[in-house]
């Protein structure tokens, strides 16, 4: 590996425990950053002939800290910077106090400042994609393009939404005493919402936004994997990290190459990735034995069963009903519904499933995936007229090109298998 | 005789390499290996999945018991391993040399292998 390339990797890992640490250090996040851009840019400097510091992140606090209380100096009373030659005594010094920091690094403390974090990022006047833009930016470390290109926004109106979220979460009470237990758990769970939201970001893209939204997923599988280094016996952060590797592990295989979307049960299952499925598998077996099912433990085990399954037919969806209806009765929700009326389907046949999602359809009118199931149900039944028009409602409420690309493939099926039936009637 | 070599490294380091990065370490160890196994020397090697995954069998009690872990907040955890068929230790320092330049940052641990007992087949980690 060359140089640039260690100090890379070593910085974008640091990020999250050092920014954590400056946060609680200075109570004020605009200073946090200022700070760690400067120590990011004095190890850029030093660290290519020094070679990499002992432990990185504790050297980043450190001289993140002195630069941060340097530039608060600077801004009350121009005082005159400290040399370089300062610097490299100060570099000198920090070998002793960075042992003593990594230490307490590994502490407890550093546990509430990350979580801490990344709940501010989660400030609830916040909008979700606020929220996301923010977590992405301050914990992850992209810079404002990178974000703009996941989100498809210009740079500027994606700076301008950035300073806008930091504002108001600079005008709330950003709680820095440590948590009670009861605060910390709420706090994890709100932290793991919006996770998975920044994951849903990246995953839900389509079409030719799918791959520049790619790397939303990887960051959301990054922070859930420090969540669960945090917070390593809990079995939720277990579910959560398990859910989003499976389903990330499937998408080589979700689009084709004309970027159409493949249905899972039409996927190359050789594409998916091996290596996130056997994760994902072993986080969810580790998390069931604790026995305290959550949602996300639930979603994980869904996910879990397609992952186990060879071939789409060796698919469990017996089992998926059942988990399906756990999931309904922990978080009632009329998407979770219809994802179980799939399940039905294949357990006791389109007609059930229509039935099921039948009283669905006030609450569901205005949703996309529930005029698409309907088509796909009406369909397998037969009744190309119910379908043909299910399908008609599901292109005009489609999310993406992708989306409706999709359900055009099944009309386009359906308006010539209507025309070839037609011209065997005249033949007759 | 065998050595172990034993691939220790920061994981959060590991994990903050992008895709392309893997990929492209990965492909220049696999190229290390192939050369030790062209040379039949090559006996076993793995790359493990994230300590989160892992729990663990504490046998201090009767019944043993599973718990989640290792919690032990080591800088440095154990991400991978080879066992090589080498002469004497200079032999294995100079495999694990080669396996360095591949893939440089942490560190392997050279441990001399006491016993080993192969089994007929050896089965892949497929899920």
């Amino acid at each position: 590996m060359s140089d640039p390339d260690w100090i890379d990797a070593a910085l974008v890992s640091a990020r999250p425990r050092a920014m954590a640490a400056l946060l609680r250090y200075f109570r004020d996040l605009d200073t946090a950053e200022e700070a760690y851009q400067d120590a990011c840019l004095r190890a850029l400097k030093s660290w290519p002939d020094k070679g990499p510091p002992r432990d990185p992140t504790a050297w980043l606090i450190l001289v993140g800290r002195n630069s941060g209380v340097d530039a608060g100096r600077r801004r009350s009373r121009q005082t005159a910077l400290p040399s370089d030659e300062v610097l490299t005594d100060l570099a000198a010094g920090l070998d002793d106090a960075e042992t003593a920091l990594a230490e307490r690094l590994d502490g407890a403390d550093y546990r509430d400042d990350i979580l801490r974090l990344l709940f501010v990022c989660c400030h609830p006047d916040l909008p979700a994609t606020q929220q996301i833009a923010l977590a992405l930016r301050i914990v992850s470390g992209l810079s404002v393009r990178q974000i703009a290109r996941a989100f498809l926004v210009g740079e500027s109106a994606m700076e301008q939404r950035i300073t806008r979220a930091k504002a108001r979460v600079a005008k709330g009470d950003t709680p820095f005493e440590a948590p009670s237990p009861t605060e910390r758990a709420e706090r994890l769970l709100t932290v793991m919402a919006m996770v998975y939201l920044v994951f849903n970001e990246g995953y839900s893209a389509g079409g030719v936004e799918a791959y520049a939204r790619r790397p939303l997923c990887h960051e959301a599988l990054r922070l859930s994997r420090l969540l669960l280094r945090l917070f390593p016996a809990e079995p939720e952060v277990m579910g959560l990290t398990a859910l989003m590797l499976l389903q990330h592990a499937r998408t080589p295989a979700r689009q084709d190459a004309d970027g159409l979307i493949v249905l899972l049960e039409d996927q190359d299952r050789g594409l998916w990735d091996a290596a996130m499925i056997a994760e994902g598998l072993a986080l969810i077996d580790k998390a069931m034995r604790h026995r305290q099912p959550g949602p996300y433990q639930v979603q994980a085990a869904i996910a879990a069963l397609h992952g186990r399954a060879e071939r789409a037919e060796d698919t469990d969806w017996a089992q998926i009903d059942h988990l399906y209806a756990a999931l309904e009765r922990m978080t009632p929700s009329p998407v979770v519904s219809l994802n179980r009326a799939v399940a039905v389907s294949k357990v006791a046949g389109p007609q059930a499933a229509l039935d099921m999602i039948a009283p669905l359809e006030e609450r569901l009118a205005g949703y996309f995936h529930f005029h698409g199931l309907r088509g796909a149900l009406n369909l397998q039944l037969g009744r190309d007229e119910a379908a043909r028009e299910a399908f008609h409602q599901a292109i005009a409420l489609a999310g993406g090109a992708a989306e409706a690309a999709h359900i055009r493939q099944h009309l386009d099926r359906l308006q010539a298998e209507g025309e070839k039936n037609r011209g065997a009637v005249s033949e007759g | 005789m065998l050595y172990a070599i034993l691939c220790y490294h920061m994981e959060d380091v590991v994990g903050a390499w992008s895709p392309a990065h893997d990929e492209a370490v990965m492909a220049r160890l696999a190229a290390v290996r192939d050369d030790l196994a062209g040379q039949g020397r090559l006996s076993l090697s793995a790359r493990l999945l994230p300590t989160t995954t892992a729990v663990t069998l504490r046998k201090d009690r009767e019944p043993p018991l599973l718990v989640d872990g290792p919690f032990a907040e080591t800088k440095e955890q154990l991400l991978g391993f080879y066992l090589v068929d080498c002469t004497d230790l200079a032999e294995a320092a100079a495999a694990a040399r080669e396996l360095a330049a591949a893939n440089p940052g942490g560190c392997y641990e050279i441990r001399p292998v006491a016993t080993s007992w192969k089994s007929s087949a050896v089965h892949g980690a497929r899920p």
